[in-house]
């Protein structure tokens, strides 16, 4: 329930701003033509001042285990054309047709209080997934975009109700890339069906326009904080999934490393991190010998690097400048939990 | 008339031939030098050069190209400067995504992690590259040199590093590879090729690194089974710093001194290089020496021929297990070439350089040293070189010409 505060107070703001603009309407040609739109206007995804007052054929969805990013709210919406279909696979990964969009704007402060900084987009091209990054101007009457990425000083409130001084990093568009690679081509992360919480009012819509290759998975995945949905291993497996397996996973940006948090991999005991030694990690390792070291979690390298916000050794490398600590501390339960040999 | 048209052709032909569009993105230094060359980086088109200008760049975040055919081009080592010393994030200072790239004549400095990454990057070229931590070596300097991984065809010529924390140049997980005219120095590895195949290692200088020149194998990788390389005119002379790599990195392992070391490959030459001051040995060819879990990987070496190198003074200060021991059942210095024997004549361990050979007889890669039985040894067999030249595509010898 808790994760759709954010959506009800977008949608209070749209409601007391509602006199105003007149409902936005996307204009399918910003997403499929190849130029890169330099103002988020030009989508039409939002009428109000920031990403308020949605368009009406953007679904919110929010993700039961996310990615973290510095303790940013996320706000997402998919958009799928009129009349298209969405595929899904056997694992529920979805595939969405050409002129799709998913639209993720980053922000601090919840309900009315949110304020966004930045809107990212992955466009569905003909030619493949675009993603691009929007920041948003002083008084949210538009973003630009910014392929080179920017810095913006940001306070942070951290769950604990400590405050933070960050430099937050926006993206550059290859960056965008480096996370929602597979194969070299760009593909989106989040939208795995069981994972996915479509917003309750039009959960029922949305998955009548999928195609199940399978029998339809709903959206029983674990949420990484929330033990009644998932032992210890599947939370902990969620969030390395989420978290790490973009990257680390047989065709990510850390083919290379041979460590790998997809579910798909989880047979190979070695590539899932268990006793691994390092390849490449460099300074990295933090004097550890391995990954994971079952039982052993200040012996695992995996825990070094999720606990570091130095470049070089943090890990995921990009989108994060603040440790997660309460990600840590599941992981670092998790490790402490697996039987050592 | 004839004769007319057949110039008009040509001069049509050469139009043709030049990429018609391609033009320079010039990048100054100075303010907003990150965001200016980052977004030169993503904008450049096919063909198009990146051209650095003189000064230091001081950035603050990683870089990146994802554009094939791109060049970028400073204006020499010393005169145009990526600094990261101000890095806030990123594993690396540049990292390369695409195709057919020429990165040449400008310097890396002090990156936090990896100074250049190219990563499933094919025909790759590095050309009078300088990539420095400006700190001397340090156990926090960043991990890679120039680190390009899963590529084919990979061309790294007249480039200098120093202080890399794992290896100054390292080649991972690639096919068909040139390192030459180079320079490694203050490193933990001065050049190391590892899970890759077909490489030329050659006309280098490795000194004052931990280890010159590695050439390993490691296990649980998508690439593995390492093969056919080939390390020749190279000049691997006092190798001589302490090891300052990480713990828990296999380069951690290598014993301070160490001029060449071969691991868990096969069909390796040595040949031609001189060697000089490595206090530990020459050449080391040893086995994977840790647990593993992988029925695919293959532990131990075989097929090595060694030839016509020069052996300077070396084996008088030994810094691995037993090292000491051995020197003074030596005579007082360890022989300039070891194997740890393990495949016996099977493993085909040929040397015909005129210097002693000591044998730890061991049966397995990795059986204690206190259990192995030492003795010096002849590897007698065919040792001439026989694996064929590395040769790169026409375009990426023609970049720098």
């Amino acid at each position: 329930m808790k994760r759709w505060q954010g959506l009800a107070g977008v949608l209070a703001a749209a409601l007391l701003v509602s006199a105003l603009p007149a409902p936005a309407v996307i204009n399918d040609s910003a997403i499929t033509e190849a130029a890169l739109p330099r103002k988020l206007s030009e989508f039409g995804f939002f009428a109000g001042p920031g990403a308020t007052d949605p368009a009406p054929a953007l679904v919110a969805y929010s993700l039961r285990t996310p990615l973290f990013s510095d303790y940013a709210e996320k706000q997402r919406f998919v958009y799928v054309p009129q009349g298209a279909r969405v595929a899904a696979d056997a694992e529920g990964r979805l595939t969405f047709p050409v002129g799709s969009a998913l639209i993720k704007t980053f922000g601090y402060g919840s309900g009315a209080a949110f304020r966004p900084i930045e809107t990212r987009v992955l466009l569905r091209r003909a030619s493949g997934w675009e993603a691009l990054p929007y920041v948003w101007n002083a008084d949210l009457s538009d973003a630009d975009l910014k392929v080179a990425g920017t810095r913006l000083p940001v306070t942070v409130t951290r769950p604990d109700g400590k405050r933070s001084e960050i430099s937050y990093a926006v993206p550059n568009k290859n960056q965008c890339k480096e996370c929602h690679s597979s194969a070299g081509a760009v593909v989106p992360i989040g939208p795995i069906a069981a994972n996915l919480d479509i917003a309750p009012a039009r959960v029922a819509a949305f998955r009548k326009r999928i195609d199940w290759a399978a029998a339809p998975i709903a959206a029983s995945g674990p949420i990484w904080n929330d033990a009644s949905t998932g032992t210890l291993d599947q939370r902990a497996r969620a969030y390395l999934m989420v978290n790490c397996a973009h990257c680390h996973n047989p065709t990510g940006s850390a083919s290379n490393s041979g460590l790998f948090l997809n579910y798909g991999a989880a047979a190979d005991r070695t590539a899932t991190g268990l006793y691994k030694r390092p390849v490449a990690a460099g300074r990295g390792s933090g004097g550890r010998e391995f990954a994971i070291a079952p039982g052993q979690p200040d012996q695992s390298i995996m825990i070094h690097r999720m606990g570091s916000t130095e470049p070089g050794v943090a890990m995921p490398e990009v989108g994060r400048s603040m440790v997660h600590e309460e990600g840590v501390a599941l992981i670092r339960e998790w490790i402490s939990s697996l039987r050592s040999e | 008339m004839k004769r007319i048209f057949a110039g008009f052709a040509s001069v049509l032909a050469l139009t043709a031939a030049a990429p018609i569009l391609a033009k320079d993105l010039a990048v100054a230094p100075g303010p907003g030098a990150q965001e200016r060359l980052q977004e030169a980086l993503i904008l450049a088109q096919p063909g198009d050069v990146v051209m650095l200008g003189e000064g230091r760049f001081d950035l603050t975040d990683g870089l990146s190209l994802d554009v094939a055919g791109v060049t970028v081009k400073g204006a020499g080592p010393d005169k145009s400067v990526l600094s990261f010393k101000g890095q806030l994030a990123a594993g690396e200072g540049l990292l390369v995504t695409s195709d057919n790239v020429v990165l040449r004549d400008f310097a890396v400095e002090d990156s936090r992690g990896d100074a250049i990454k190219s990563k499933g990057a094919d025909n790759i070229v590095y050309h009078n590259i300088r990539v420095e931590w400006t700190g001397g070596p340090k156990e926090t300097n960043g991990a890679y040199g120039i680190y390009p991984v899963e590529s084919e065809n990979v061309l790294i010529d007249s480039v200098l590093v120093i202080g890399a924390s794992d290896a100054g140049i390292y080649v991972g997980q690639s096919r068909n590879i040139i390192v030459r005219d180079s320079i490694a120095r203050f490193n933990v590895a001065g050049i190391e090729i590892e899970n890759s195949f077909n490489a030329d290692v050659h006309d280098n200088v490795a000194t004052k690194n931990t280890g010159g020149i590695l050439v390993f194998d490691l296990p649980n990788l998508p690439q593995q089974g390492g093969h056919n390389v080939r390390v020749f005119d190279n000049v691997v002379v006092e190798n001589d710093t302490p090891n300052f790599a990480p713990k828990g990195n296999i380069v951690a392992s290598v014993p301070a001194g160490t001029g060449v070391m071969v691991m868990a490959n096969r069909d390796i030459e040595i040949f031609d290089n001189v060697f000089d001051g490595n206090g530990s040995s020459n050449i080391m060819i040893i086995g994977y020496r840790q647990k593993f879990d992988d029925a695919k990987y293959q532990p131990m070496v075989r097929n090595v021929r060694i030839s016509d190198n020069a052996h300077g003074k070396t084996g008088f200060a030994p810094q691995f297990a037993g090292g000491e021991m051995l020197a003074a059942a030596f005579g007082g210095s360890v022989p300039p070439i070891i194997w740890d024997g393990v495949g016996g004549v099977e493993a085909r361990v040929y040397s015909s350089d005129d210097v002693p050979v000591l044998n730890l007889g061991m049966t397995k890669s990795d059986q204690p040293i206190e259990t192995a039985q030492p003795a010096l040894a002849k590897l007698a067999g065919d040792a001439a070189p026989t694996l064929p030249k590395i040769v790169m595509p026409d375009a990426m010898e023609a970049a720098i010409r």
